[in-house]
């Protein structure tokens, strides 16, 4: 088992003809992805080394089948591209598009909620990585093996860091989210590790999370209710200063809002072991698989 | 981005809400011609990016030409905590009955517009909230159903307005939110937001912050930004579409993603050193890139030695040594550099840098011995 992508993954991607899109989705072909259908408004009838493209989302939904959806079209095409997605019946959108206006994201978080359909993770995010079984997005698949840890992470680069000491330890991953590091992500940290907790396959979750916002520590308190496996997590930006925004859009200590140590502090009151290098992280979640095997 | 008062203003003119009529001006002769035409008394106002601007001296009130003149000069040039003022904002003084405070906010938690109104204005609203909580009424607006004037009129009455000014009060909220949505702004706050003894209702502040990532559909806000507050090398790197932050410390830092680069910056604080820079190369830097994003660092003449943390994935290693070795051969650096390369390619890319056997270069395999060894290095210098 995994969460979100594997083998009956039927991979549409919005975006498909242009040269990340072409290149992405072609990667995840050749790592097993199905990858059924493309869509580029005006090149309907193309194709991608044989990928049928087309004009909608409707078509290729109905031609093929597709029900997970990619996106990968610039910022400004990007909210219209889940919405069609969305309203063409997808069940799980995966938004890799780094750059979307705030109040864009807004307005289809609400309606992607108000209509309970479909599923949206990102943007501005990796991707879903399965190893051995499938892989949408742009997380380099060839340092994660199959396994029993479950990532989710607002951090492309840090989840292979961490991804990469675990493997080589001789540890896998069940499935790694990135969720993203913007403002208004369509799936946060509970909505992930809720599935982790489900996953009979998953032993471990890690969750990597950084600077901004709420989500760590509403997500604590959720851990601490609902989650029975052990949780190990990481924070980035102890050292962020108040006001600037590290890379990430959603990466802001707001006045004395949304800083690492309140984060880390609500996790640890909460039982979560918190690591304070990415390698320490990954010594913690080895130790405790260890302990349980 | 972040707007000047006057700035905001001027927004806020667009949109239909009251503000007092003033002008920009940026020497002391055009301050007074400005104070001339609007008229005595006025207010000369320092248009910088941070409160406490009267506590400081910052603003002051004019009743004729030559007050308006010294206060021109006073505070033109001044230093308000770090920044110095270029421009003031002359307007219309006006007479106050109360100080309300509100604002409208982007609440990424609860994922919708957050608008929030008190009849404490006038002082700093973090403190009211910590002291006085139930003095701020807040509601949240479905950003799909936008705001109706029963938000304006439950807030008003919440917050426990004068009787006679609920109307234009809840007006004055919805042209705000207005603003909000059509500017596509994540903050617009005003304090204080005043009552006149006519009881008319106007924004005498503004603080409004834009989203940088819309700007396309806003080209005239494009020309709003502060680029006297920016600092040098956070413009520069703007230039080169690198994302960079400037710090206090003396270790410049390279690696790739947001996530990352935080990260690495922890770990150096926490092996005893003091980062000058965030500098997040981004996904799949070419070899370019590095040189330039290595310029900006080495820009900041407070840098004593540089930590390359490489984690490829979509960036390869081999791209990144290149990069660097081209650094190396335009601008000659004088620092010492640790260099951590691990992912795609990483192989190619150490031997790289092996037979170029750069002057002071020094390659580590891991996040924790790199950062060990730059900062024992920036010690050393």
């Amino acid at each position: 088992m995994s969460i979100l992508v594997d083998a009956n993954t039927k991979l549409c991607v919005s975006g498909i003809t242009g040269r990340e899109g072409t290149f992405h989705s072609l990667r995840n072909r050749d790592y097993g992805t199905r990858v059924v259908a493309g869509v580029t408004p005006g090149k309907g009838g193309q194709d991608v080394e044989g990928v049928p493209v087309f004009n909608t989302f409707h078509d290729a939904v109905d031609r093929t089948g597709a029900n997970t959806a990619m996106i990968f079209v610039p910022p400004r095409f990007a909210a219209d591209s889940i919405l069609e997605a969305e309203d063409a019946g997808i069940a799980l959108i995966i938004a890799i598009t780094e750059g979307i206006p705030a109040h864009d994201e807004l307005r289809v978080y609400n309606i992607i909620k108000k209509n309970g359909r479909a599923r949206l993770v990102g943007p501005n995010c990796p991707g879903i990585l399965s190893p051995g079984k499938a892989n949408v997005g742009i997380i380099p698949a060839a340092f994660f093996k199959e396994g029993n840890v479950g990532v989710v992470s607002r951090s492309g680069t840090l989840t292979y860091q961490i991804g990469n000491v675990v493997a080589q330890r001789g540890f896998g991953n069940s499935t790694i989210v990135g969720i993203g590091g913007d403002p208004v992500p369509g799936s946060d940290f509970i909505d992930v590790i809720a599935l982790f907790e489900q996953d009979p396959e998953t032993e471990l979750i890690v969750m990597c999370g950084e600077i901004g916002g709420e989500a760590e520590e509403r997500a604590a308190d959720f851990i601490a209710a609902n989650v029975t496996k052990p949780v190990v997590a990481y924070i980035a930006g102890f050292t962020a200063p108040p006001g600037k925004t590290m890379g990430h859009a959603g990466a802001i200590v707001s006045g004395s809002h949304g800083t690492a140590a309140a984060k880390a502090e609500a996790l640890e009151a909460r039982g979560v072991r918190v690591g304070r290098t990415p390698t320490e992280v990954a010594e913690v979640a080895v130790s405790l698989l260890g302990a349980a095997a | 981005m972040d707007l000047l008062e006057y700035q905001g203003k001027q927004l806020f003119a667009r949109h239909g809400v009251p503000v007092p009529s003033g002008k920009p001006a940026t020497s002391v002769d055009e301050a007074v011609a400005a104070a001339g035409e609007i008229g005595y008394p006025c207010v000369v106002k320092a248009q910088v990016q941070i409160g406490g601007r009267g506590k400081a001296g910052g603003i002051k009130v004019a009743r004729n030409r030559d007050e308006a003149h010294a206060h021109a000069q006073a505070i033109l040039g001044m230093d308000i905590r770090g920044l110095t003022v270029h421009e003031v904002w002359i307007e219309g003084a006006s007479e106050i009955a109360s100080e309300y405070y509100a604002s409208v906010i982007f609440d990424r938690t609860a994922k919708a517009p957050l608008i929030m109104l008190s009849t404490k204005g006038g002082m700093d609203i973090e403190a009211v909230a910590d002291e006085d909580p139930d003095a701020i009424a807040r509601l949240h607006v479905d950003p799909l159903l936008g705001f109706q004037e029963f938000h304006g009129r439950r807030l008003a009455y919440e917050a426990g307005v004068d009787a006679d000014v609920v109307r234009p009060v809840g007006a004055m909220l919805a042209k705000l939110y207005n603003v909000f949505t059509a500017e596509e702004a994540t903050l617009v706050e005003v304090n204080p937001m005043i009552v006149t003894p006519e009881r008319d209702v106007k924004a005498l502040d503004a603080k409004v912050t834009l989203d940088d990532n819309a700007l396309f559909r806003h080209a005239e806000n494009g020309a709003l930004r502060d680029i006297s507050a920016e600092d040098p090398q956070e413009r520069m790197a703007k230039e080169r579409g690198l994302t960079y932050v400037k710090l206090d410390g003396n270790i410049g830092i390279l690696g790739n993603g947001a996530g990352l680069v935080m990260s690495t910056l922890d770990v150096v604080a926490q092996a005893g050193g003091k980062p000058a820079n965030f500098l997040d190369a981004g996904g799949g830097s070419k070899a370019d890139a590095i040189t330039s994003a290595v310029e900006v660092i080495l820009s900041n003449d407070k840098v004593q030695a540089v930590l390359f943390n490489i984690f490829g994935g979509i960036t390869r290693c081999d791209e990144v040594a290149r990069g660097l070795i081209e650094a190396f051969a335009q601008i000659k650096p004088q620092v010492p550099f640790v260099v951590r390369l691990d992912g795609t390619n990483d192989k190619e890319g150490r031997q790289l840098l092996a037979d170029a056997d750069l002057p002071n270069v020094h390659t580590e395999s891991t996040m924790d011995g790199a950062a060990h060894k730059v900062v024992e290095l920036a010690g050393a210098a």
